[in-house]
């Protein structure tokens, strides 16, 4: 496949980007997105350019590294991938390709694709943890009963890797279904029931005190979430925040 | 609770709340509304009930003031927030793969039903006020000198509606009251963490909700435009 790639480019945090065009030919269908953007930076840096700079780094859909804003949709127009796991064939010969970091105020560019997601980071240190004790002592998990369903929803809200695609694909770069997916992970279960009132309501006020916008229902970030994680995590977030607050 | 209105959270809450509330008033005043199509007496008697009932009128009417103005002003509050949250756009954004135009633009949907509303308003309320608290008329008769000349409700709204320019206004004003409630029925509802076996029925019966009002409130307009 012949492409032609518009990338953002920006030197650096504090200089303005621009789109810049790349021509890119004999794209093999069977190519991940990101061998993709290694073949051009092999090209880039024959030719003596300065290569296009983009996060990565396990490249099998689990360590939520990968970016990118792909023809307006985070990870590409593949559903329930990473761009990692994002492949060419999903293209067609002779397309241009619309290639964009993630857009957030608390998601500031550092580098050409590469933006600062550390702010899920404070967030998850305000309160996305449980304390258990490690001394020694530790009690094995399966001595306390807990019923499928809600094991289940608690599994699936923790399979969030947090890679922003929902603060990305949000219209408002709203973080709830993050925020929501790591509050439901120990909502549902007893082992977070002790810190639950503390959690929620440090996590809410770090998400604040980042930037983030307010949900508005949109939907776009189950859409767009690689992990599938559910709007209902945001409904049980706004649940826990209310009983924490009244 | 202290500061919970300053949290993202807390302010979708209340938004949503006041939207239940609004839903609410929206199909008690249809109710009320439709009657004059079936019987203009009804209509009516309910009308003046309404207007001279001292728990409607002193009460429950300045708390819906209250509930339009807080929807309204909280709603440009969290847009303006949320515009913040995203300093620069996409050069492309596949907006329609990811939802749907009507949840991505409740702020114009918003803005021409306030315009809408203030038509509204000069149309109907303000006489209405007017006639009652500043002229001191709250017989609610065509002729309050005269006992038999019946009330002047109907008479009023038909009186309105003739006027095709006006019919054109208000079926504009329904249609983005359509598309408002499209999104903004299953989005209160998520907004206070109801998301759960029911709310796929829930979603159906917004649905429904969210066209037929409108399309009645449309109806009752042309009906009266038509048939007078």
């Amino acid at each position: 496949m012949n492409l032609t790639l518009k990338i953002w480019r920006q030197k650096n945090a504090k200089t303005k980007g621009k789109m810049v065009d790349y021509p890119i030919k004999d794209v093999s269908p069977d190519m991940s997105f990101l061998e993709m953007l290694d073949v051009l930076n092999g090209q880039l840096i024959t030719n003596g350019d300065e290569p296009v700079s983009f996060d990565h780094d396990c490249r099998e859909g689990i360590c939520g590294s990968c970016s990118l804003q792909i023809n307006g949709e985070p990870h590409g127009p593949d559903r329930g991938v990473t761009t990692c796991q994002l492949h060419m064939r999903m293209f067609n010969d002779g397309d241009t390709i619309f290639i964009e970091p993630f857009r957030a105020k608390a998601f500031p560019v550092i580098k050409d694709l590469i933006v600062d997601r550390s702010a899920f980071d404070r967030i998850q240190q305000a309160g996305g943890f449980i304390s258990v004790n490690t001394s020694g002592n530790t009690i094995d998990a399966n001595t306390i009963p807990i019923n499928k369903h809600d094991a289940d929803d608690a599994f699936s809200a923790a399979t969030c890797i947090g890679c922003g695609a929902c603060v990305a694909a949000c219209k408002n770069a709203s973080a709830m279904l993050f925020v929501g997916a790591k509050v439901s992970q120990y909502a549902l279960l007893p082992q977070g029931e002790i810190e639950a009132t503390d959690r929620v309501l440090n996590m809410v006020k770090q998400m604040d005190v980042e930037g983030f916008g307010n949900c508005t229902n949109t939907g776009a970030c189950e859409i767009e979430c690689p992990k599938g994680i559910s709007l209902k995590n945001i409904a049980r977030l706004n649940v826990e925040y209310l009983k924490a607050s009244f | 609770m202290s500061g919970i209105l300053n949290s993202s959270i807390g302010r979708k809450f209340a938004m949503a709340l006041s939207a239940l509330f609004l839903m609410i008033f929206i199909l008690q005043h249809f109710s009320i509304n439709i009657l004059s199509v079936f019987s203009p007496d009804t209509f009516n008697n309910v009308s003046h009930f309404m207007g001279t009932f001292w728990l409607v009128q002193f009460v429950l009417q300045p708390i819906l003031i209250l509930g339009v103005l807080f929807h309204f002003i909280m709603g440009f509050v969290l847009e303006i927030r949320n515009n913040r949250a995203r300093q620069k756009s996409y050069i492309k954004d596949n907006g329609n793969a990811k939802s749907t135009w009507m949840s991505r633009n409740m702020i114009w949907s918003g803005g021409f039903i306030l315009i809408f509303l203030i038509i509204h308003f000069i149309d109907f309320w303000i006489p209405e006020i007017n006639t009652k608290y500043i002229v001191g008329d709250a017989s609610g008769l065509q002729d309050p000198n005269n006992i038999d000349s019946g009330f002047r409700y109907y008479e009023e709204l038909v009186h309105k509606f003739e006027p095709l320019w006006r019919v054109a206004l208000y079926c504009v004003g329904f249609i983005f009251l359509a598309l408002h409630l499209l999104h903004g029925f299953s989005s209160s509802f998520q907004s206070i963490g109801a998301n759960n076996k029911y709310t796929r029925g829930l979603k159906g019966f917004g649905k429904v909700y969210a066209v037929g009002i409108p399309l009645g409130f449309i109806f009752i307009a042309v009906y009266h435009h038509l048939s007078h």
